[in-house]
């Protein structure tokens, strides 16, 4: 079980959040024209990284509060951990 | 019956108390601190069980958690557990165990043919033999190998006991009481780190409560003795024993099984039978030890064959000789302190040292002793059936190649040593690259990936001396790290044997014209013969010959096999043991009882129940329920002999005649709240929400991104900044978490806060014709005439003192309101609208009239909006804004969802207006077309129109937009049903919506 430091309440274990995807993911402006590709990109296309990855996760049984979790795929590593409008080193 | 092989005295038994249990059947005792395993063999019982594979008689091989062999069939308490280590389950008054793996007993078991057999059951026997014909695999091959095979019998009763869990943080946990465990405690606990110590076995020590050492002039024992008390005695120390640390998990949690009541007749009131603890530590200190290795010869199954250590454990710690004519089989100085604990009994003990010379201080004190020691000596093969009778021996050359002359000595057990082998399994779970010491010939934990370091035997390290030092240093340089404390500790002075070099001989060649079954893998039946056949065959992966040959598998995971394992792989291959490498070490280390892993999420959903306020009423009134998500809601209220089918009838019939109550307090309700919610809702919904005014409610769809409807509800504005949204029961939490996402991530510019409000209001919802005459009188200072309370509208009103929120809106498609109250209150208003509800007939009704009525009107709901379905689908398309952007929008242009015959929902009513349509068949053209019949689309919801009285059903169609009128099937192979229908307009009662708005 993973060991997450949320930046609104410290550190807690895995069984308090729910991992939310890829936080890398940029949702289209409202109202702006967005091609096909851009659209599919949005919804459907991800990589899956081996390594670094920035993920979203919630403190659901917590703040509630969505966070970015920087973390390796491989060797499930936390290297930081970010609020959600936070600047990303 | 007297204990034949029990000692004298001696021994860390209780012997004032005498123990009674019975073993297949017939009574035995043994003492107070017995195990079953060691009150067996005081009474000279060695047939415990039967070999996985070929029956072959099984006795006791180790005396603690290394056992492969003895697993029992235990009853306690009128309960029964499989799988239980009769080495490890303590003996307590009353228990019965028996035997698994035999029919009709152990003694005399039909399924020892295939040790007859062996030659047709070697490895990937199973494999190549049940492939043909295929269809035999299902209906004979697989019920019959899954009988022979198997260990125990599961119960199948509920089981009464309780288990917990619990979750702990310390600075150090460490595993295993030995030498290195207790000197690394007792100095981390000095210096004030907050330390666990776990012991899987009842006493405390490891090798210490064995081994004949002296530690700051006291035994070995009783300094371990000391140091424990000293322990229990610190605030910041938890000591446990009969607790097993099993698993090494990420960002160092380690798992740990605590058996509190296994050693108790019964489990005491208010005590769990196992608690499961979730350890976060700081540091791991891994002191697991070492378990000894066999040699692997002629026979090293038969019952009296076991590792040399269980039987100077069964000696010292339980007064019990495990036989009267010993042999020792050794190949390291090992051997020689259980020859000496048996000489030192009066017993004559044979040893065999597969070494010419060796010389050392233990030896030395063998030969003093006058113990018969022959060098060079190996043993061949053990013969005996049931129980070794004698072992045939010989000599062996230097190159061990070369047997000389087979004799045959008269023993009666054999205890075999080939060295010791560190148990790294925490380690390697917790990522650590193990290295291979050639000094041991045996894996040690190498680089550290997460918190952990591994001490003394564990480690590969083999004298006490520098296993006590580096153990004191290792608990006071980490507990340092995190304390910043710095206490002195004094080492005290260490006196014990110094060993000579092992040998490093571990398999005795089969002698010429022989072909003795020589066992690698004693749980699994896996032979050396197995491992070469796998080779053979081309399985060059370590991992490959695991898992054709079953090596190293199940609940013993290689802990007496792994290495021998590997140096025959390696032998054949010609490579060294490195290089093969070993297969992974899975957790747990031993198998943990499954109501311990599950601990108190047992029972419906493995979640509490949750209940409305007013279930009790509900409870009062007949209701039968039915689980809605987490929540139990009334399905029908029964009256007299009624069926579901006339009860839900009955209610939806006074609903569209009279007035009907329905508990809805299980919906989903969320404040939405702040200057920007109205521009909140109206991107998250597809339809627009500026122009909603105060007092006014709303029907809304909100879809995710990819344009698949989500769920479906209404919400009112309760003032400027104030809306109260509602979701389905199932989706009220995704919605939350939705809309949480997106104000936190995606707009966080808006200034709006969303709140769950599903447990802070009850809600019924009345319908029918009468319903507004019911209100005037539940609220008679309110107006809730059609002009004071049209439909979608909102007031506050009194409810005889008590606050309530009155919406008009409905599901049921009748006239319809909803009333909410605090929830608190929600018995009150229940119970009101009952009694004043009375004069209009009033009847409650569960979710099967309410489903009724929503199908009969055409409303959809989760059985339509099921992850798969987008606006059109649910003819809902009148819903989404074209003047606006909201979620999901842009995915609504794919060329799928756009399609000409794209699927819609449909009513479907069977030609003969009488045959009910059972949900999740499949619409087709043509009945009798050859199968894979084309499908057109489902029945998503069935019910009775009361209305009409007859089935109608609703439908999810393909080109459903043109097919009104279309003549069909549906079908459904499961019920074996093909009943032919008539599609029409899925609004089947009231298509034009009057009726709510009257």
């Amino acid at each position: 079980m993973l060991h997450i430091k949320c930046p609104h309440c410290g550190m807690r274990s895995q069984n308090e959040f729910s991992y939310g995807g890829d936080a890398t993911v940029k949702r289209p402006e409202l109202n702006k024209e967005v091609t096909d590709q851009e659209w599919d990109n949005f919804v459907y296309n991800r990589v899956s990284p081996r390594g670094k990855h920035l993920e979203l996760w919630q403190h659901l049984s917590g703040c509630r509060q969505w966070i970015k979790v920087e973390r390796d795929t491989a060797t499930h590593e936390i290297f930081k951990t970010y609020k959600a409008n936070e600047e990303i080193a | 019956m007297t204990q034949s092989y029990r000692i004298e005295t001696g021994g860390l038994i209780n012997r004032n108390k005498k123990i009674s249990f019975k073993f297949n059947g017939t009574s035995y005792f043994g003492y107070e601190g017995d195990t079953l395993a060691s009150a067996l063999l005081a009474n000279g019982v060695h047939l415990v069980g039967r070999s996985f594979k070929y029956h072959r008689p099984r006795g006791f091989f180790g005396a603690g958690v290394d056992e492969p062999y003895a697993v029992v069939q235990l009853y306690r308490n009128g309960e029964t557990e499989p799988n239980i280590k009769a080495t490890e389950q303590e003996l307590f008054e009353g228990l019965e165990a028996s035997s698994v793996n035999c029919w009709p007993s152990v003694n005399f078991d039909i399924g020892a043919i295939n040790n007859f057999l062996k030659i047709f059951l070697p490895a990937g026997f199973y494999y190549k033999t049940f492939m043909w014909p295929k269809s035999f695999w299902y209906k004979i091959y697989e019920p019959f190998i899954r009988k022979a095979a198997g260990l125990g019998v599961a119960s199948t009763k509920h089981d009464k006991e309780r288990y917990e869990h619990k979750y702990e943080y310390c600075d150090l946990l460490i595993a295993g009481s030995g030498p290195s465990g207790l000197a690394s405690a007792y100095s981390a606990a000095k210096n004030g780190a907050k330390v666990i110590l776990a012991e899987d076995k009842p006493r405390y020590g490891g090798s210490l409560l064995t081994s004949d050492v002296n530690i700051g002039n006291q035994s070995g024992k009783d300094w371990a003795d000391g140091i424990i008390s000293e322990l229990k005695e610190m605030p910041n120390v938890t000591v446990k024993n009969r607790s097993q640390v099993f698993g090494y998990y990420d960002h160092n949690m380690l798992v740990m099984s605590e058996k509190v009541s296994d050693h108790l007749p019964k489990t005491k009131k208010y005590h769990p039978n196992k608690r499961l603890w979730y350890i976060r530590a700081k540091e791991v200190l891994i002191s697991s030890g070492s378990i000894e290795r066999p040699i692997v010869f002629g026979n090293n199954d038969t019952p009296g064959v076991m590792l040399s250590s269980a039987a100077k454990e069964y000696l010292k710690v339980y007064g019990v000789l495990v036989g009267k004519k010993p042999l020792v089989f050794t190949n390291n100085d090992s051997g020689y302190e259980t020859a000496i604990e048996f000489k030192k009994h009066g017993i004559e003990p044979i040893v065999l040292d597969s070494r010419s010379n060796p010389q050392s201080e233990i030896i030395d004190e063998a030969k003093n002793l006058g113990i018969n020691i022959k060098n060079s000596y190996v043993v061949v093969a053990a013969q005996g059936y049931k129980k070794v009778k004698s072992a045939d021996v010989a000599t062996i050359s230097e190159d061990k190649k070369t047997l000389g002359n087979i004799e045959n000595i008269v023993c009666d057990c054999i205890c075999v040593s080939g060295f010791w082998t560190p148990t790294i399994h925490l380690a390697s779970q917790s990522g650590n690259k193990t290295k291979f010491n050639e000094e041991i010939d045996a894996f040690v934990p190498g680089v550290s990936k997460q918190n952990e370091t591994t001490l003394g035997a564990a480690n590969g390290v083999f004298t006490l001396e520098e296993t006590l030092k580096t153990s004191f240093e290792k608990g006071k340089e980490l507990s340092k790290k995190i304390t910043e404390k710095d206490n002195e500790i004094s080492i005290p002075n260490v006196v014990e044997k110094k060993y000579s070099k092992h040998d490093k001989f571990w398999c005795v060649p089969l002698p010429k014209g022989k072909s003795y079954k020589r066992f690698l893998d004693f749980q699994n039946d896996v032979a050396v013969s197995d491992v070469e056949i796998a080779l053979r065959e081309g399985y060059r992966s370590i991992e490959h010959v695991k898992r054709y040959t079953t090596l190293g598998m199940a609940t013993d995971q290689g802990k007496t096999s792994n290495l021998n394992g590997l140096q025959l792989v390696s032998e054949i291959e010609n490579k060294v043991v490195p290089s093969v490498g070993h297969t992974t070490f899975r957790p747990p280390y031993t198998p943990i009882s499954i109501g311990a892993i599950v601990g108190r999420e047992v029972g419906k959903h493995s979640k509490p129940t949750r209940k409305s306020p007013i279930h009790n009423w509900h409870e009062e009134h007949n209701a039968v329920f039915v689980d809605a998500g987490v929540w139990l809601r009334p399905r029908y209220y029964k009256r007299g002999n009624e069926t579901l089918f006339e009860a839900s009838k009955r209610e939806a019939k006074n609903v569209r005649t009279n007035v009907g109550v329905c508990d809805v307090t299980t919906l989903g309700k969320i404040d939405v709240k702040g200057p920007d919610a109205a521009e909140f809702l109206n991107r998250v919904y597809t339809n627009a929400w500026l122009k909603l005014p105060v007092g006014k409610a709303r029907y809304g769809v909100m879809l995710r991104e990819d344009g698949i409807v989500m769920d479906d509800g209404t919400t009112t504005r309760i003032s400027e900044n104030h809306y109260h949204m509602t979701t389905t029961t199932a989706q009220a939490a995704n919605v939350l978490s939705h809309l949480e996402y997106y104000l936190q991530l995606v707009w966080p510019e808006l200034n709006v806060n969303v709140v769950s409000t599903t447990e802070q209001w009850a809600g019924a919802a009345i319908a029918g014709p009468k319903s507004r005459d019911l209100l005037q009188k539940l609220f008679p200072k309110t107006d809730v005439s059609n002009e004071g309370l049209p439909f979608m509208g909102y007031v506050e009103g009194d409810l005889f003192g008590v606050k309530a929120r009155i919406f008009r809106i409905s599901f049921s498609g009748e006239l319809a309101y909803e009333v909410n109250v605090e929830s608190d209150n929600g018995r009150f208003m229940w119970e009101k609208i009952i009694e004043i509800g009375e004069e209009f007939q009033i009847q409650p009704y569960g979710t099967e009239a309410l489903s009724t009525l929503r199908i009969e009107m055409g409303h959809v709901a989760g059985s339509e909006l099921d992850g798969r379905t987008i606006p059109y689908d649910n003819a809902l398309e009148g819903l989404l804004s074209k003047k606006k952007d909201f979620i999901g929008k842009r995915s609504l242009q794919r060329a799928a969802f756009v399609a000409e015959d794209r699927q819609r929902i449909v009513g479907v009513v069977p030609l003969d207006k009488k045959t009910s349509i059972p949900e999740g068949s499949h619409l087709v053209k043509d009945a009798n077309a050859p199968l894979p019949n084309k499908k057109l689309g489902h029945i998503s919801a069935s019910c009775w129109s009361v209305e009409y009285d007859n089935p109608f059903s609703l439908a999810i169609l393909k080109d459903g937009k043109n097919m009104i009128g279309e003549k069909l099937f549906v079908m459904s192979p499961l019920k074996n049903k093909v009943i032919p229908v008539e599609i029409v307009s899925s609004h089947y009662v009231d298509p034009k919506g009057e009726r709510v708005r009257s």
